[in-house]
């Protein structure tokens, strides 16, 4: 890596649901071809967090930027056309669309024109190619005319990736993207995350250890809403506190 | 739109247009009314079909429309088509925005609620105030016409006119849902979360959605003033509402074909137990025998009548392909 490009900062962000404090002034920077991994128990404010950098929630205080602008009071669909993708925990695809059509609703997003209203969708060859190739790099390239809802749980993850691929975003938010994965899934997933972070910065918050040691160059761990620990994934998993609190003693 | 779908508009509207040649003063009123309230639902179908929006204060757009035509047409000589038809439309649109632009701020069961609300709020505005003439109604002094070219004042060119609205109405539509704004709004019916974790911002297209269909419904609206000549507030009330409800449910949400075979069906249904001829004095209950029907219809179709073709297709070729089918059924 030539120079650190940060696509994505957060500082202080804070979120309550009620009296709880799910995230904590939590700061955090993604880089540009580095997977920085969020870990922590159920309940630790990963996917609050997540849902905060996407703008699907407000956040209570904090500033968020991307690509060094301040988009804290943007919307979620405006943040996603600056070019931040996320996935969801709970898949969340179009059932009754094909693989193709799926991606190609994705990457309609970059090339709206609503107005054009006698135009077919279908014929619109940039989304199309765009449709094809997150399809590809997703691994779905054999799947394309089949119905989503009856892909398998693994295929419909990877469906998922590709959803958020065709939308072209600099900076992807990935919830627990191998849940529920079969070994030979995870492996194919890994290997899409490695290629994908040349030209991308990744977040990924993932509860399967050994792909997260495996994978991330840096690794946040969250107790109770707040940050314990962000560091390399050496220096983490030699963290007496992360030891305590979330890794056991072994 | 697929192959089966089009060639079915394409015969079912060289039907309509072969009417007048079989069908006598009566069939000819009928059909025309029919053809009004198929447009009426094709513009329900657009939100509740397409977009996954249960409006359930639709006839508010079809009776402004409705109301609209009356109040603004002069009260000496018969008024052009050219302005008072675009004049009725944006009525109705104008409305459309007000209501989408208040009630897309809700969702689910509260959207439903609050465009009934609205509806009701225009409903009891004709209905109280002098301005529309109150519950009398008010009666449409010269019909529009254009030009020497066509006088809405005679049946057959009335029915001709009617058809080509719901021709054209029919096709504007096909063309919208195939386009990426239909595109998008079948995204957002599927699943808004996504649409907008991609970059959409749904609401602008939801309440573009919302102000077409009450525009086409103004048409509907329009129409029916002219045909009958007098506009009564029940064109406004929930009854109406609740039936054009029906009539797309009936022919099959997600279909645009389905808006046509449901409000053929619906009024048909409605003629058949109404007639004295078949059911003697109990035509005066026909509510229940309509309203037993249309319990049954859904209960066996759950996915509408646009479902028997593939339903016997499926008995026939046994239930192999069954969960491909399944798939298919569901609009697209």
């Amino acid at each position: 890596m030539s120079r650190s490009e940060i696509l994505l900062r957060c500082r202080e962000i804070t979120h309550r649901w009620g009296g709880l404090v799910a995230v904590d002034r939590v700061s955090l920077e993604l880089e540009r071809g580095s997977v920085h991994a969020v870990i922590g128990t159920n309940g630790a404010g990963k996917s609050t967090l997540v849902d905060i950098l996407s703008g699907e929630i407000a956040s209570a205080a904090g500033r968020v930027e991307l690509l060094g602008q301040d988009v804290t009071g943007w919307s979620q669909p405006r943040r996603a056309s600056a070019g931040l993708g996320r996935s969801y925990q709970r898949t969340t695809i179009y059932p009754s669309f094909t693989v193709l059509e799926n991606c190609r609703l994705a990457a309609q997003a970059r090339a709206q024109k609503p107005w054009a209203w006698w135009r077919d969708a279908q014929r619109c060859k940039a989304s199309i190619a765009e449709a094809r190739n997150a399809a590809q790099r997703a691994g779905l390239e054999e799947l394309l005319d089949r119905y989503a809802g009856l892909l398998s749980h693994g295929q419909k993850r990877q469906l998922e990736i590709a959803l958020c691929l065709a939308t072209k975003p600099r900076v992807l938010l990935l919830d627990e993207p191998l849940a529920g994965m079969g070994a030979g899934e995870t492996e194919g997933m890994l290997n899409l995350l490695g290629e994908l972070k040349a030209d991308h910065a990744i977040l990924l918050v993932e509860h399967d250890m050994d792909a997260v040691f495996r994978i991330a160059d840096r690794i946040t761990v969250m107790v109770n809403g707040a940050v314990i620990a962000s560091d390399t994934p050496q220096a983490v998993r030699a963290n007496p506190e992360v030891q305590l609190a979330y890794l056991g003693c072994d | 739109m697929d192959r089966s779908g089009a060639l079915f508009a394409v015969l079912a509207f060289l039907a309509l247009a072969a009417v007048p040649a079989v069908a006598g003063s009566f069939g000819v009123d009928l059909v025309t009314k029919i053809m009004i309230y198929a447009i009426f639902a094709l513009s329900l179908e657009l939100l509740a079909g397409s977009t996954g929006l249960v409006c359930f204060g639709q006839a508010a757009f079809f009776g402004i429309g409705a109301y609209a035509t009356v109040l603004l047409s002069p009260q000496h000589g018969p008024p052009s088509l050219v302005w008072m038809l675009p004049a009725s439309v944006l009525c109705a649109a104008a409305y459309a925005l007000i209501v989408g632009a208040l009630s897309l701020r809700t969702k689910g069961a509260y959207f439903i609620m609050v465009t009934l609300a609205f509806a009701q709020m225009a409903y009891y505005v004709v209905h109280d105030t002098p301005l529309g003439g109150g519950t009398d109604g008010i009666y449409l002094a010269t019909k529009p016409v254009l030009g020497p070219w066509l006088d809405l004042n005679k049946p057959l060119a009335f029915l001709g006119f009617t058809l080509g609205c719901q021709a054209a109405v029919f096709v504007f539509l096909a063309l919208l849902l195939r386009s990426r704004f239909g595109r998008a709004l079948a995204g957002i019916r599927v699943n808004e979360q996504r649409m907008r974790a991609s970059g959409f911002s749904t609401y602008p297209y939801k309440l573009a959605a919302f102000v077409i269909s009450g525009a086409i419904a103004g048409l509907a609206g329009f129409l029916f003033a002219v045909k009958d000549g007098f506009v009564t507030p029940e064109l406004l009330s929930w009854h109406l509402s609740a039936a054009v409800l029906v009539m797309v449910i009936l022919g099959g949400l997600g279909h645009l074909r389905g808006a046509l075979i449901g409000a053929f069906a619906f009024a048909l249904l409605q003629e058949f137990f109404q007639s004295e001829a078949i059911f003697g004095a109990f035509a005066r209950h026909w509510h229940l025998g309509l309203g037993l029907t249309v319990i049954a219809c859904v209960a066996l179709l759950p996915h509408g009548l646009v479902q028997v073709p593939g339903q016997l297709r499926e008995r026939l070729l046994g239930r192999a392909q069954r969960s491909a089918t399944e798939m298919r059924n569901e609009p697209l």
